[in-house]
């Protein structure tokens, strides 16, 4: 076990100023996003591929749910509440807001050397390994040790790298190539996907992936401590006497450190 | 960190946060400003959504104000275009249908030097465009059709567009069903009076006799069954001011996304 950098001589915050506040515009955006998307999507919840699709073409696959409008296939007898309008001027607004807010992190990011010192992996981890250990350790429901609640293990950084570099450039691209006016002045990008049902289809796809990083997300805050946790993203400071105990045990008992 | 450092870095950072929060709302002062100067601000521009809405809009604006609709090959016209249902019509659209139409007009007035109106054989006179473009939907589905028509730009330049003419009020003979689009949107080339759809008149169902096709926009602004353009300097006169029956029902006015 390396030593940690004692938490208590470090002013630092866990979490820097910036990091909390995009952290919980972006938190607040997914939300709105995830309820209007929702809403919108049950308006017609069939998916097609290629560049059609409506009610008399066949459908790639159905969400086997009422839809909010009657001429919808869906298999059930009634419609349910229509939410459409707000829900689609509350997608947009949430969109800028969190593409505005991604942008200023994403320069914020890369002009403080925050992905490079706390994101990408540690030259040490950069090999499959040091994944499979953190993995395997995952898999015995191992809790993690001290040292995490101050940095972030690699398969940690694999996955909010993910997020911000695979899956929010993808899910921006996938819902501009739905807007018509964009396609017009950007043909490429929803050619690129196959046409605009594809686009819709790979739209939805690529929030459920957000979705489950979401869903993983909170349950390892609530594995790992949600108050500690919680804490840091919201003052910077995690509660440091949890923290002592957990740091002692560490170094009485190297091979017991953090187990339930 | 001795007393006299933490006040050094409080007043620091209380500087630069002023500093901050005056560029930003100065900024934004200023981008309104500028905004509403070259109309970028839509009509539905008040209220939470708003400020989403006149990013949209004026960054489509931007992007967009002469980009073409994306048209297809003939080969990928759909087999199976789709129509939303109608409402039942009413008598006057019945008295029309009864005589194929024959006598159905448009009427041009507001802002144009001869307001007047023309019959669908006019129309049909006028310089022919066809294109084959996508319908799309706000719920999510679409479909791909060949739409024939004139472009709304003619029938606009035929009545004499009057000098600070801002936008185009358009209503179906059906009651409560109306919209409007800027100039940009009313003289782009793609935007057609269409009275054929693939390879015959265009079906009641799917606006026949006469629907103006804006490509650019969802489905829902490319209303059925028009007999009236208005070109007009604001749209504070019509309806609640909100631009079109659109927003008047909880849904955008500028629907290009």
């Amino acid at each position: 076990m390396p030593d940690a950098p004692s938490p208590l001589a470090s002013e630092s915050p866990r979490h820097a100023a910036f990091v909390r506040v995009t952290h919980w515009i972006t938190a607040i955006c997914f939300f709105a996003l995830l309820i209007t998307g929702a809403e919108i999507v049950v308006s017609h919840p069939r998916f097609y591929w290629g560049e059609t699709g409506n009610d008399l073409t066949t459908p790639l696959f159905k969400i086997p749910i009422p839809a909010s409008r009657a001429l919808v296939p869906t298999g059930y007898g009634y419609t349910l509440p229509d939410q459409n309008g707000w829900s689609r001027y509350l997608h947009f607004e949430a969109a800028w807001v969190v593409v505005l807010t991604g942008l200023a992190y994403v320069l914020w990011g890369l002009w403080t050397r925050h992905f490079r010192s706390n994101l990408f992996p540690a030259p040490s981890d950069r090999r499959l390994g040091a994944f499979w250990a953190i993995f395997a350790k995952h898999l015995r429901f191992q809790r993690p040790d001290a040292t995490e609640a101050f940095s972030y293990n690699a398969l940690q950084r694999a996955a909010y790298l993910g997020v911000i570099f695979v899956l929010f450039p993808l899910v921006i691209w996938t819902g501009l190539a739905l807007s018509p006016g964009f396609n017009s002045a950007f043909p490429l990008g929803v050619n690129l996907l196959g046409g605009r049902q594809s686009a819709r289809t790979l739209h939805f796809f690529v929030s459920i992936c957000i979705l489950l990083f979401f869903l993983i997300h909170i349950a390892m805050i609530l594995l790992a401590g949600f108050t500690n946790r919680m804490r840091a993203m919201l003052t910077g400071k995690p509660i440091f006497g949890t923290t002592i105990r957990g740091v002692a045990a560490v170094s009485a008992e190297p091979g017991t450190e953090g187990q339930p | 960190m001795s007393k006299t450092t933490m006040n050094k870095m409080s007043r620091r950072k209380f500087v630069t946060a002023g500093l901050a929060a005056t560029a930003g709302v100065s900024g934004t002062v200023a981008a309104v400003a500028l905004a509403k100067h070259y109309g970028l601000v839509p009509p539905d521009s008040g209220g939470i959504y708003g400020p989403g809405e006149t990013l949209t809009y004026a960054a489509q604006r931007l992007l967009t104000r002469h980009s073409m609709a994306r048209e297809f090959p003939r080969s990928m016209i759909s087999k199976t275009p789709f129509a939303n249902e109608l409402a039942p019509f009413n008598d006057a659209f019945k008295r029309f249908q009864a005589s194929g139409f024959a006598d159905w007009r448009l009427t041009v007035d507001g802002m144009v030097a001869r307001p007047t109106s023309f019959s669908l054989s006019d129309l049909r006179s006028m310089p022919v465009r066809s294109q084959i473009t996508e319908v799309v939907c706000e719920e999510g589905w679409s479909y791909v059709a060949e739409w024939i028509g004139t472009p709304l730009q003619h029938v606009l330049n035929e009545s004499g567009i009057l000098p600070g003419a801002r936008y185009v009020v358009y209503f179906s003979i059906e009651p409560d069903w109306w919209e409007s689009i800027d100039m940009a949107d009313a003289l782009h080339p793609q935007t057609l009076l269409t009275y054929a759809m693939n390879d015959g008149d265009l079906p009641v169902g799917f606006g026949g006799p006469l629907r103006l096709r804006v490509p650019r926009q969802l489905g829902y602004k490319s209303v059925k069954f028009i007999t009236h353009l208005t070109v007009t300097d604001s749209l504070k006169r019509f309806g609640k001011g909100l631009g079109s029956a659109s927003p008047e029902g909880g849904y955008a006015w500028y629907a290009g996304i």
